[in-house]
Parts: C-alpha cells; structure tokens; sequence
C-alpha cells in the first residue's frame, strides 16, 4: 500500500475496512438475482462478428450488465487512486512508452541479445513464425518428455494461438493454474477479459459451472467454498503434472531473463512444480536492460487492477535443477504489424487490460462480445491485424471518447488507432455496403449548400436528411430507445436570414 | 475583428436557439459576426465512419466559406475538434491549414482568446451539471481529465462561476462518456442507450434540475434518453446561459 498514501489521495479515499489491493473489489458487489449467464459473439466462419448484437444479449442480462460495469469501474477508480499517489505518474508513462518504442525499433537486435544471454544461462530457445509453430513446438516438446499433463498459467498469446483447442486433440490434459482461467476452462469458454478472465460471470455462474464439471452443490455460490472446491480438485492434477507453461509479461535482453507477474503466484505453479518448463513469449515483450524493468512494475498492476504490484513478480533465469527450461519466441503477425505506420505503436502493450476497465463500451458489452482474442479498445487495434473481414466490424464498437488513451500506462493513443482503422476498413471496402452508400449520399448532399437547403427545408425533410447518420433509415435506429428532437419552427439559416439580412455573408 | 460563425448542420435544424445565442453573445463583445450561408457541415459524420474520401467535397466548401476570417467560433467542440484535429481528407492548402488553426470552440474562444471576465447580464439560479464533451475534453483540452495526473481546471466552469445564481452538482463518473458518439448512436444504438441512460440517472441523481454542456450532440442524445425515462431533466447549451438564458 506505500504507493497509495500520497496526499491527493484524500480527495477519493478507499472505503474504510475493505482490501484496496490485489483483486479485491473496494466496494462490496452483490448480485440481487440469479440470471443465466449471456454468451458471447456468434462466430460464423469469416463473416464480421456483430458485436452490438452480442452486446445487446450483454445488457438483456441486467444483473450481469451492471455487475460487470460496477466492478470494471471500481478497477478503475482504484487506478485512480493508485496515479494521484505517485507524483511522476505522466513521467513514468511518457519513459514506458518511450523503452516499448526504443526496444520496438531494434527489435532484431534485442531479440538476439536475449537469445544469446538465455542460451548462455541454460535456456533452450525456440522461435515460432506463427500459431501453428508454436503450437507444433510445443507439443513436440511434450512428446519426446512423455508429457501426459500440463499445467498452464494464463497467456494470452496461447489464446491468439489457439493452443487450447489444438491440444484437446493431443492426448496431453491441459490445466489452468489461474482461478479465473481455470473457471474459463471448466466452462469451455475463452477469457473476456486479459487480467481478469471470467470478469463477466456472477459467482452464480460459477456455482453451475463447478457444479457441472466438479460436481459442487449447485446451490452454494459462497466464494469461499467454491475456491476452497477447485482448489482441493485441482491441486491433485497440479502437482503430479509433468510440465508447466507460462507465458511473460517481461523478457530483459542483457540478462538473458524473463519475468511473469501474477497474484496468485499460479506462474510460480506453473514453472516450479514440473521437471520441464516452457514460456511462450511474443516477440514484443523484450526491454533492453534490468533497470527498465521497475518502470514497467510500477505501472503494470496500478494501471491493471489499481494495486501497487503484483503478489508475486517472477524472474526466471535458467532452468531448475535437474530439469529443462524452453522459451518458444513467438511472431504470429507482430512482424508485420511493427510495419504498419499507423499501428505499429499497438506493440507497446503491456496487456494490463487498464483500457477494458475505462471502456464505457466494454463494461456495458463484456468482453465475449468482441468474439476475438484480444477484446476491448485494444483489441479493436490489433484484431483486424489478425484477420482483416472477420474483424472488420469491431472498430465501430467504440464511441472514440479517448478514455483508453488516457490511461494507457504505454500511452497508446489507442482512440486515434480506432479511427485509423475504420478509415482503412473503408478504403478497403471493408465496411458494410448500406454504410458506404449512406456516407457516398450524406458527403454528396453536405457538399451542395443548395441540395442540402431543399432537403431540409420542412420539418418532416429535416428530420428524414439530417443529420443523416442518425435518422438514416426508415426503421429510425434513433427513435428506438431515444425520443427523437422535436424539430423548430425555423432553422437557425431562416432565423439569419430574417435577422441580420444585411447582405454579409450571402451566397455568391 | 472578423469572426465567420458556424453553425453545425444539427444545432441549425433542431437547436437554432443555441445558433443565435452564440451570435448574440458575441455581438455582446463588440465583433463583427459574419455566418457565412453557404455552410453545411464540417464533415464528420463520414470520417467518423472512416468515410474520408466522402467528406473531401464537404471539407472544401468548409474552407471556402471561412477564408479569411480572423476566429472562425463554433458552439460544438465536437465540430471543433474535426476541424482542427482531424480535417485532413481535404489537401492540405494554406487557406486549409489556416482556417482550421483559426477555428475555436466557443468555451475556448471566451476563455482563452477574448478572456471574458464578467457577464453582468447572466444569471441562472438552478443546479446545473456540467457536461464536457468527450471531444471537448480529451481533444480540446476543456478541462482536466479524471485519467491524467494533473492539475485541476475547467473552462466551462471557469465561464459557468461568473453566472449569478448558478449552482453546480457534481456527478459520480464525470468524465464517461454519454455512448452519443456520431454514427455510434445508430451503429451500435443499444449500448449507446443504455450509457444515455446510465449518464442521465448520474446527472438526475446528483439533483441537477439542468444539464449544461458546449455540445449540443451529447445533449440530444441524452435529452432523447431522459424523456424515454420519463426524467424532469432539462438540457440548455452554455452558450444560452452565458447569454443570459434564465431558463
């Protein structure tokens, strides 16, 4: 807690008598009435996920909805909390941003730094161009160690890798070590959220997945019992695993090192419990030196989850003894995308999950709506990277408010990406035909001051023209949940004109 | 000096009311206020959807219609913004470059430029809560953002303090956005209602009898929401009460 006794910290207090730490919420969160759990986007092949539809499934759930967007919002007010206690809070992002963007621009040279100083400290190291290399990697790994169980903590990258599913064909058992992850797991679900993966699920959700799949009372959602269940069920299949993989949120090129952060030392689990112990790290992850390292801490968990640190911050220097430690550096289209002028400073990330919690649209959507890895204002940056048509949509789930930008802790100007997107989505015919038509028709018409003067000349024309994007259509989209302006009986143009008719500014 | 006012496409149909109290107010001041009347937008709407290419023709007639002003003043930051930050679909000219640099919010305009002090004529007894919009805020620099570590300030209420009678409530999660958001308001209608509703519940229960904001976008979005609601709530552009609007 020193981080959090500044002086400003006085103007929002934590509520006395609660954790404002770790993954404590500041405020006690109950949920009134139990509520089937909504589901997250359809996936359709390569057709453009509609995350508005899966959102509006989000919100018919009204006890998830507010749920959700009450504990989204305390992460973020404790992350408020957590800046006003540190005085160089602006210092320490703008020179996050600037080693992210200094490491990013000698990647090359940094990576193989790493690779040297890891093969030096007894770390075997492996490269993987994409998803399926890393996966074959792997999972070739785990065969010549005659591997019948893993035990895994949470990565996004072996989401992006569709590991999960590649492996339910394997033969080896895969097991989550993170609660959140392994509730996610049970549930055959994928995490909504980067830091906290089963965010969007009441502890009644939890109850019937544990009760499905580890055979609990159904009927008790107490907190403690189902923690205390899983664990006295998984503990058993953690210890006698044969290896353990864990992904890195930090990778030190001088040392040859990588670090993971977690609070509930799960990694830890993960790395020290099995003889063999893999890491699957994207390529973007590496600093340059150790003594950057406390700029990325100090900012990773306060922006995260509005704690100081983490529990638990885990350097990995080589492998245990007696046993073998394999980092598998992944690429998976970062490459490609550190060659996009527009997008490449979406490598800065640090997954701290910081613009989810700030999200107005995220809280209110979840993040299985997005029906992509990476969810959320960061997700609508980096999906369509991956995937340009199935993504194409996503970069429309967003009002462009900024509040991502402002607390990005790399200072991604993550709002101005979303717009960037949506500008290439267009050039690129990406967006839907109805949308281009109505923005071909609407510039045609704002272009031609006399056009547009007859078409908003009634009141009835007015509200049918103008502005066109939000009474565009027929089935007036505006009218649906909003009572629609009641249109004046002159324009400001008419008032003008019978006002101040002096000749200044007439048409020519 | 030469002020070319504009006047966005939507303030013109639904809220000319707010037009011709931003022309007044600066007449207040002594300037010579032109509203040139071949106006229509500054296009927006298209870029907002990543529409450049569409919003070409109407960026020109833009720049050709406020050349050679000396402030183009605009009651919307959200306009604002486009023009000043944004406008880039159209070459970039000297006249396009000078326009936008010469192109101000109207909050903006009183505070920064013409750095008013007083309006003796202004008075509002009510509890207003103040609403920036995000434009406004994060891409005009209004007032001090919750997310940054920095001091704190605000424009509007800075102008707002100098209303006799004026009371501000202050409300739970100031700066979120109220889900208008251009196109997002019929893109994505549902989750754009539903944070209408959860903003016009915040302004309600901090017991605003008005919002006030330099946006009337966000106001007819969230005037829209609160009527669903069935919510006494009323909706007024600072530039009525700075006008000396009573109610």
């Amino acid at each position: 807690m020193s981080g959090a006794q500044g002086s400003d910290l006085n103007r929002n207090p934590p509520r006395p008598g609660r954790l404002d730490h770790a993954e404590g919420a500041s405020v006690p969160l109950h949920s009134r009435v139990r509520e089937a759990q909504p589901r997250g986007a359809v996936i359709n092949g390569d057709q453009p996920i509609n995350q508005a539809e899966a959102a509006e499934r989000f919100m018919a759930a009204p006890e998830h909805e507010r749920m959700h967007d009450a504990r989204l919002w305390d992460l973020r007010q404790k992350r408020d909390r957590q800046m006003h206690g540190i005085t160089e809070w602006e210092d320490l992002r703008r020179l996050a941003s600037e080693i992210k963007e200094h490491a990013l621009t000698h990647l090359d040279h940094y990576l193989e730094q790493f690779e040297t100083n890891a093969r030096a400290n007894g770390i075997h190291v492996h490269w993987a161009q994409d998803a399926d290399e890393h996966n074959a990697i792997i999972l070739s790994l785990l065969r010549d160690h005659g591997v019948k169980r893993l035990i895994k903590s949470k990565s996004m990258l072996t989401e992006e890798c569709g590991f999960r599913d590649f492996m339910a064909e394997s033969g080896v058992e895969v097991v989550e070590t993170d609660l959140g992850e392994r509730i996610q797991q049970l549930d055959d679900e994928a995490p909504s959220h980067v830091v906290v993966p089963a965010v969007h699920k009441l502890r009644s959700d939890v109850a019937d997945v544990f009760a499905r799949t580890l055979g609990t009372d159904p009927n008790d959602d107490d907190v403690h019992y189902l923690t205390e269940q899983q664990r006295e069920k998984t503990r058993p299949l953690i210890l006698d695993a044969q290896a353990g993989l864990t992904g890195a949120n930090f990778v030190v090129a001088e040392t040859g090192t990588f670090v993971v952060c977690t609070n509930e030392g799960n990694a830890d689990l993960s790395a020290n419990t099995p003889p063999l112990q893999i890491a699957s790290i994207g390529i973007e992850k590496v600093i340059p030196r150790l003594e950057d390292l406390p700029v990325f801490v100090r900012l990773l968990s306060r922006s995260a989850l509005g704690s100081p640190i983490t529990q638990y911050t885990s350097h990995f220097r080589g492998p245990r003894r007696g046993g073998e430690l394999h980092v598998v550096l992944v690429d998976n289209g970062r490459s490609e995308r550190l060659g996009m002028e527009q997008f490449w400073t979406s490598l800065k990330c640090i997954r701290c999950g910081a613009c989810m919690n700030t999200c107005p649209v995220f809280r209110r959507s979840g993040g299985l709506s997005y029906g992509a890895t990476y969810a959320g204002p960061i997700g609508l940056i980096i999906d369509p990277t991956f995937n340009r048509h199935r993504y194409s949509s996503l970069p429309f789930s967003s009002t462009l408010n900024g509040s991502c930008t402002n607390v990005c802790p790399v200072k991604i100007n993550i709002h101005e990406q979303i717009a960037g997107w949506r500008r290439v989505l267009a050039e690129t015919h990406e967006l839907p035909l109805m949308k281009k038509a109505m923005m071909r028709e609407a510039g045609h018409l704002l272009s031609h001051p006399a056009l547009y003067r007859a078409a908003i000349a009634t009141a009835d024309s007015a509200l049918k023209h103008l502005p066109r994007f939000m009474v565009y259509n027929r089935l007036n989209t505006w009218g649906h949940g909003r009572e629609v302006p009641a249109p004046p009986r002159e324009t400001f143009h008419q008032w003008y004109a019978a006002n101040r008719a002096s000749g200044q500014g007439e048409p020519s | 000096m030469r002020i070319g006012l504009f006047v966005p496409c939507y303030i013109d149909a639904f809220h000319p009311e707010v037009g011709i109290a931003t022309l007044q107010l600066l007449e207040r001041f002594g300037l010579d206020v032109e509203y040139p009347r071949n106006q229509t937008c500054c296009g927006q709407p298209m870029t907002n959807t990543g529409c450049h290419a569409e919003s070409a023709a109407t960026e020109a007639l833009f720049v050709r219609n406020f050349t050679g002003y000396d402030y183009v003043v605009a009651p919307s930051g959200s306009c604002v913004h486009h023009v000043r930050c944004d406008m880039d679909a159209v070459e970039q000219t000297d006249d396009v470059r000078q326009v936008r640099a010469r192109t101000y919010e109207l909050v903006e305009f009183l505070h920064d430029i013409l750095k008013v002090d007083a309006f003796p004529w202004a008075e509002f007894p009510h509890r207003v809560s103040l609403h920036n919009n995000c434009n406004a805020l994060r891409g005009l620099n209004h007032a001090s953002m919750s997310e940054l570590r920095e001091p704190a300030f605000s424009k509007p209420a800075d102008l707002l303090a100098r209303v006799r009678g004026l009371e501000f409530v202050h409300i739970q999660r100031p700066d979120e956005c109220c889900g208008f958001g251009g196109t997002f308001s019929v893109f994505e209608k549902g989750v754009s209602e539903k944070m209408g509703y959860d903003k016009v519940r915040d302004h309600s229960s901090a017991g605003a009898a008005y919002v006030v904001s330099a946006d009337s976008s966000c106001m007819m979005h969230q005037q829209g929401c609160a009527q669903r609601l069935d919510m006494p709530l009323k909706f007024i552009h600072i530039a009525q009460i700075l006008n000396g609007a009573r109610a």
